[in-house]
């Protein structure tokens, strides 16, 4: 009963708010001349084209994004892909539920952000000291080719990228476990020990991205005045106190911007790295989010669990986003459109 | 200068090259070593005998993987995805950056279209949903399954789009009073003045394109339809028995797998190996376009 009046008096405001605005309309069109009329129509007509350039993008976008997106209510049913999404039973929280309830689950969310965590801190440290280093040096040709050399993994894809760890990393025949022999290590099966494997895709991917990372700190050390370095030369800075004092300040907001938009990766820990590095002997350490939903979904058909295990995944994501996004706009007075 | 080289300076600078240089030979040797793998006596690559050249030179496992079909095929697919996904992602990017560098009352819902794309940013429907999508289209097994669903790309959009606002006004404004409308425009004046980022665009996306493996993996089911770099997922690093019939088992037994799968390797890297150099402006233009916008 109570109900109903809250929402007659709900509906009574909805109704006085539009009649004042459909009153508004009424005078501003009364006001407004027949040439000023046509002029709006005119101008709708001539932004018609605008308009019509986005009717692919939008289709595309429609099909691959937003009905994908629809397709999350599996998470709340028990989906059964002869019954499909409008058959298949409602199921409640209980996907949820019994995510929460699997052992294995809070292991790979541990996996996922200590391996995740460790990648942001290493992609930011490392390559601000490699640009700090390269900086240094005053050869432009050295710089350029060393630039050139370091930022060449990043455009090779980790299917090929693999193949070649998969290789060096060997404990029997690897060049890396060669190298360690020589400096009287036993070898390491760095992919196959479960205490390796989170450390190895770390640094792996550190490997695989300085390079991308380095030219973005460069270019912003080039964009540092000149004249604060002339200044700190004849109030008898040192060159670690320049670089203290002028470069890293000079620096600091393109840091803080990077490492703000990483946030929204702090449940990603790699999926195209892991998947093609990662074997059941490492599972306990080294298996994440995105591997255990590919397992989950594709291949042992558990579609609802999985897609609530992926939701449970962007939801967080999706924050950590949209906080990254706010706070490089209110740190770093970064906006990206 | 005015400071004076110092010896600790001398020394810092000797330590700076020597680190410098070891980052760079990590970044090449591993590279160098599966060249020199490809080119080695299977017996050598197998004893781990070969470093960074090729122990027992020779080029039986280039002549293995010329005689393998599959390999070609692979690499074909690979080519066309190329070919065909670069251009048509460029024109959706084109069409929605666009109207989207219009001001509020040059286009008419220009915000409501914005949110639209950028929610696709934010949140997707996630692995399983996708591809229940997919199949309901019917696309599976369809080459197109390969380029449709990643056409739409929203960072692409929004740095074409700083790019487009960055243009003089003026221009547009002199072709409308001349009757261009905004089709005009856009082909006349804007694409070919964002050639810089285009060309940048186009690199990324080409370099994506070779480089995406599990849309291929999840979308084809029948192997003949994988692009290169699915199958070398499933030859090479999940090393797949299906794939390989009894009589390439045979041949298996003479020749060292290790030099076969570098070759391989080798040849799917080789064009990006090659267009590197040339092109390395555009691509550290892409860095500083997409990361740091002026």
């Amino acid at each position: 009963m109570r109900k109903s009046v809250e929402f007659n008096v709900a509906g009574f405001r909805i109704y006085f708010v539009m009649k004042g605005a459909i009153y508004l309309m009424l005078q501003k069109n009364a006001i407004g001349s027949a040439d000023q009329k046509k002029a709006r129509t005119n101008k709708v007509r001539l932004q018609l084209p605008l308009h019509l350039m986005m009717i692919p993008g939008i289709v595309l976008v429609v099909l691959f994004c937003y009905i994908p997106m629809f397709g999350i209510v599996m998470a709340f049913q028990d989906y059964n892909p002869l019954l499909g999404f409008f058959k298949s039973p409602w199921v409640g929280l209980d996907n949820f539920i019994y995510m929460f309830s699997m052992p294995d689950t809070l292991q790979v969310v541990w996996n996922t952000l200590y391996i995740a965590i460790l990648k942001i801190i290493g992609n930011l440290l490392v390559p601000v000291v490699v640009a700090l280093l390269l900086n240094e040096i005053g050869s432009r040709v050295f710089q350029r080719s060393l630039q050139t050399i370091i930022y060449l993994p990043y455009f090779l894809s980790w299917i090929i990228l693999a193949t070649v760890f998969i290789d060096i990393l060997s404990p029997s025949s690897g060049a890396v476990n060669k190298i360690l022999g020589y400096l009287g290590v036993e070898p390491i099966y760095f992919l196959g020990d479960q205490k390796w494997f989170p450390l190895t895709m770390v640094f792996t991917d550190i490997w695989k991205g300085f390079g991308y990372g380095t030219i973005v700190y460069l270019a912003a050390l080039t964009g540092i005045d000149p004249t604060l370095y002339e200044a700190a030369v004849i109030d008898g800075a040192n060159r670690w106190q320049q670089t203290w004092h002028v470069t890293l300040p000079g620096i600091r907001s393109t840091v803080i911007l990077m490492m703000t938009l990483q946030l929204g990766n702090v449940l990603n820990a790699g999926f195209d790295q892991i998947f093609n590095l990662l074997s059941p002997v490492v599972y306990k350490t080294g298996d994440i989010i995105d591997t255990l939903v590919y397992r989950m979904g594709l291949i042992n058909t558990q579609y609802s669990l999985a897609t609530a295990v992926g939701l449970f995944k962007s939801v967080i994501s999706m924050i950590l986003i949209a906080l990254s996004y706010w706070l490089a706009d209110k740190f770093a007075n970064y906006r990206i459109f | 200068m005015l400071y004076k080289t110092s010896v600790s300076r001398k020394i810092f600078l000797v330590f700076d090259y020597l680190i410098l240089i070891l980052m760079g030979l990590s970044c090449f040797l591993p590279l160098l070593h599966v060249l020199a793998l490809s080119f080695s006596s299977s017996s050598a690559a197998t004893a781990g005998k070969v470093g960074l050249l090729p122990v027992g030179l020779n080029l039986s496992s280039y002549r293995y993987v010329a005689a393998k079909p599959e390999f070609w095929r692979a690499a074909g697919i690979s080519l066309l995805r190329v070919l065909i996904g670069v251009p048509l992602q460029m024109l959706v990017t084109v069409m929605i950056a666009y109207p989207l560098s219009k001001d509020k009352n040059e286009f008419k819902g220009r915000s409501i279209y914005l949110w639209f794309f950028v929610v696709t940013m934010f949140f997707s429907g996630g692995l399983v949903p996708t591809y229940l999508t997919i199949n309901a289209l019917g696309l599976i097994d369809n080459f197109f399954a390969l380029i449709l669903p990643g056409m739409v790309s929203m960072f692409n959009v929004i740095i074409l789009l700083n790019f487009f606002r960055g243009l003089p006004r003026e221009l547009e404004e002199a072709a409308q009073i001349d009757g261009a409308g905004y089709w005009t425009c856009l082909w006349k004046i804007f694409v070919p003045l964002s050639k810089p980022a285009m060309a940048t665009l186009v690199l990324f996306s080409a370099v994506g394109h070779w480089n995406a493996w599990f849309d291929g993996l999840i979308y084809m089911n029948k192997t003949s339809n994988y692009p290169l770099q699915s199958y070398l997922q499933t030859v090479v690093v999940a090393k797949d028995l299906s794939m390989i019939t009894s009589a390439e088992m045979m041949s298996l037994k003479d020749i060292s797998d290790q030099t076969n799968r570098a070759a391989q390797v080798f040849l799917a890297m080789l064009p990006i190996i090659c267009v590197y150099p040339f092109l390395q402006k555009y691509f550290t233009k892409g860095i500083v376009l997409g990361s740091v916008k002026g």
